[in-house]
């Protein structure tokens, strides 16, 4: 039984990961800013087999609240040693664009509050000597983009932090995953129109629950966004520049 | 993801925008138009809503609460009826009444009031639903069940979703030893024989079920299957050995249907001269013996682009023979035909809803690939027919039927529209209800 604590727990990968957590009979501990939405995830969980489930209220952008959060979830699932942070907004580019104050707002929410959470959890697990966190970055961190770089350089700040934490950790016995996902139907992504790309929640979490047992470091997903990035990363910038993407 | 927000039968499409519905905490959006959709298991228009909103209520998908003392479950009205097989059946629950699938929502389950195998004796799906809310496009909450609000819960059960969005029920569940049926098949020579063994098999055994030989003339018509079970006792199935869980998939959508003359009389033929089809003391697993379609993900891409009609009516028991013969002469006639034929008695409980379908008598369900006017001529005709000894058609098959006939099938409509959210509407109850002089 692992003790896991899930950041973000009302999104829908959070909640679908959470269900494959359930199925396995892990104790979970929720965070989320919705106290009713929280309880009625709760309520599931427990009937899908979670040996435990407790809630958090939060909001992911109160940074100086997450020692005390690490605290609370360790003391209520006696111990701690598993953790999915996949809080996040969907940045609006044009007007984070437009607003020097917005777009720091969305690095406090997609990009700062991750990495105190990371290095609150890092230090706790290099103590114990194991652990896994496992981090919903994206594809959009890969190369950044008219249409979204505020979104996405935030993500890649996720995606460069991880990877240096999963370095200095990975001799210490504790296990980091950058998770990067691609089109997700869920409602953050409703109003976008759906093709041949978009994976369901349930089919991601099911790659995430996997690549954390399997100590998989940096996981795209579903696969075939692995080759789509090495594409898009590789287009010289005096070619890049000129794209609408 | 394919072919999100169509029905089941894929008829050409509606121009219909999809939007979520994260929280049953949540309130309704601020549009004129909307309509709950839930798995889109509904043949026809009753789930689409052309120029509106479909609202995907699939998405209010957990569990609330389970007794295993009791059998009351308590659940958001967009978890499927596998889910709640899955959660309930290893405590010794099962559903009630099922459909022919397991892959429908609570709230598609109420909102079409589904009946099953155990008609004659367990009624339809609402007649076990404690109590539910209902969401209205005004922000309010309306708890109803037979007691509370009684009024909804009787607009609301068999209701086509317009009522408002049904976002959490709970269900009283029925006590089985475990997955196993135990029962018989034989074959009958025609619509007679058909009537005696369902007479004469109602009082022991709680499903019963035929299946119709459509490829039959002359003094084969109405020949078929007779199938009957009850649930097993534990002792009964004890060496049984589960199913696979395994299914297949129809991978693709043919160019034309795979459905024409020739694949059905051959398949008919030689599914009623198959070897099994005449069983003593069989075990079924509860899958392959409630759900034999659900093994074959997607089938219904089977009949083409052009998708397909499900034709069901009921009938009045005094006359049923007589005319349930004339359709079958019809239909073979016809050569447009049909891959299922399903033939069941329904029994005299009585449904809650004003729009409920199920009604005392018989009901015959087959499908028909889409062939234009020729197959609309044909259902025009079944309809004539339904008519003239005072049936019903099913509103969650149909794609088609005039506004004439679904008033003369369902009277209380009327009387049902005072239910209806302003804000909620359906190809299907646009088509029936909003006629000149209607």
């Amino acid at each position: 039984m692992r003790r896991i604590l899930i950041m973000g727990a009302t999104s829908a990968i959070a909640e679908a990961s959470a269900r494959e957590f359930a199925a396995l009979g892990d104790a979970l501990f929720l965070v989320g800013r919705n106290a009713d939405r929280l309880g009625a995830i709760a309520d599931d969980l427990r009937l899908r087999g979670a040996a435990q489930v407790d809630t958090y209220v939060m909001d992911a952008r109160e940074l100086a609240g997450y020692p005390q959060l690490v605290d609370e979830a360790t003391r209520r699932l006696g111990g701690l040693d598993t953790a999915l942070i996949a809080h996040g907004t969907l940045t609006d580019q044009p007007a984070a664009a437009a607003s020097s104050e917005l777009m720091l707002e969305e690095f406090r929410i997609n990009a700062l509050s991750h990495m105190v959470l990371c290095t609150e959890l890092g230090n706790r697990f290099e103590a114990q000597g194991r652990g896994c966190i496992a981090v919903i970055s994206s594809v959009a961190g890969d190369r950044g983009r008219q249409s979204n770089y505020v979104y996405g350089s935030a993500k890649a700040a996720v995606t460069a932090f991880t990877s240096g934490l999963r370095q200095r950790l990975h001799p210490k016995g504790v296990h980091v995953l950058t998770i990067k996902p691609g089109f997700v139907d869920t409602p953050m992504t409703a109003s976008f129109k759906k093709g041949a790309l978009w994976a369901t929640p349930s089919a991601v979490a099911k790659s995430i629950v996997k690549a954390m047992q399997r100590g998989t470091p940096v996981l795209y997903t579903p696969w075939f966004w692995w080759g789509i990035m090495q594409i898009i990363k590789n287009v010289p910038e005096v070619i890049f520049r000129k794209l609408k993407l | 993801m394919a072919a999100a927000g169509s029905s089941w039968g894929r008829l050409p499409g509606a121009a219909q925008r999809l939007l979520p519905i994260a929280s049953r905490h949540d309130r309704l959006p601020d549009e004129p138009a909307m309509l709950p959709f839930g798995n889109g298991r509904s043949y026809g228009d009753s789930c689409q809503n052309d120029g509106g909103v479909l609202l995907k209520a699939r998405m209010l998908d957990r569990y609330i609460s389970f007794d295993p003392a009791s059998g009351v479950i308590d659940l958001e009205a967009g978890v499927l009826l596998s889910e709640i097989i899955d959660l309930a059946l290893p405590s010794g629950w099962f559903l009630p009444v099922t459909p022919g699938t397991r892959f429908v929502t609570v709230g598609g389950a109420i909102a079409n009031d589904v009946h099953g195998k155990n008609h004659h004796r367990a009624g339809s799906f609402g007649n076990h639903v404690l109590d539910f809310e209902l969401l209205r496009s005004d922000g309010s909450v309306r708890r109803c069940s037979p007691t509370e609000n009684s009024d909804w819960f009787d607009a609301t059960i068999g209701g086509l979703g317009l009522t408002g969005l049904i976002r959490r029920a709970r269900v009283q569940l029925k006590r089985v030893a475990g997955p196993w049926l135990i029962g018989d098949s034989r074959r009958f020579a025609n619509l007679r024989e058909f009537f005696a063994i369902a007479t004469e098999s109602e009082a022991d055994w709680e499903y019963t079920v035929a299946w119709i030989d459509c490829s039959g003339t002359g003094r084969r018509l109405g020949r078929g299957i007779f199938i009957r079970g009850n649930h097993a006792s534990a002792q009964a199935a004890v060496d049984a050995r589960p199913p696979g869980n395994g299914s297949l998939r129809m991978p693709f959508t043919p160019p034309v249907s795979a459905i024409n003359g020739l694949s059905l009389t051959a398949f008919n033929k030689l599914y009623y001269h198959r070897p099994g089809a005449v069983a003593t003391d069989a075990l079924w697993h509860y899958r392959p013996f409630f759900y034999p379609l659900d093994s074959i993900h997607e089938w219904n891409r089977m009949y083409g682009p052009d998708g397909f009609y499900q034709y069901q009516c009921a009938v009045p028991e005094a006359g049923a023979e007589a005319v349930l013969e004339e359709m079958l002469r019809r239909i073979g006639e016809s050569g447009l035909g049909s891959f299922l034929l399903v033939l069941k008695t329904f029994g005299t409980v009585a449904s809650r809803g004003l729009l409920s379908f199920p009604r005392p008598g018989a009901t015959l369900a087959l499908d028909f690939p889409n062939r234009g006017a020729r197959t609309l001529a044909l259902l025009e005709a079944l309809d004539d027919l339904t008519r003239s000894v005072g049936g019903a058609v099913y509103p969650a098959k149909d794609a088609r039927m005039s506004a004439a006939a679904f008033q003369h099938y369902f009277p209380r409509w009327r009387d049902f529209s005072r239910f209806v959210d302003p804000k909620f509407t359906s190809s299907f109850w646009r088509r029936v209800t909003e006629t000149p002089n209607a």
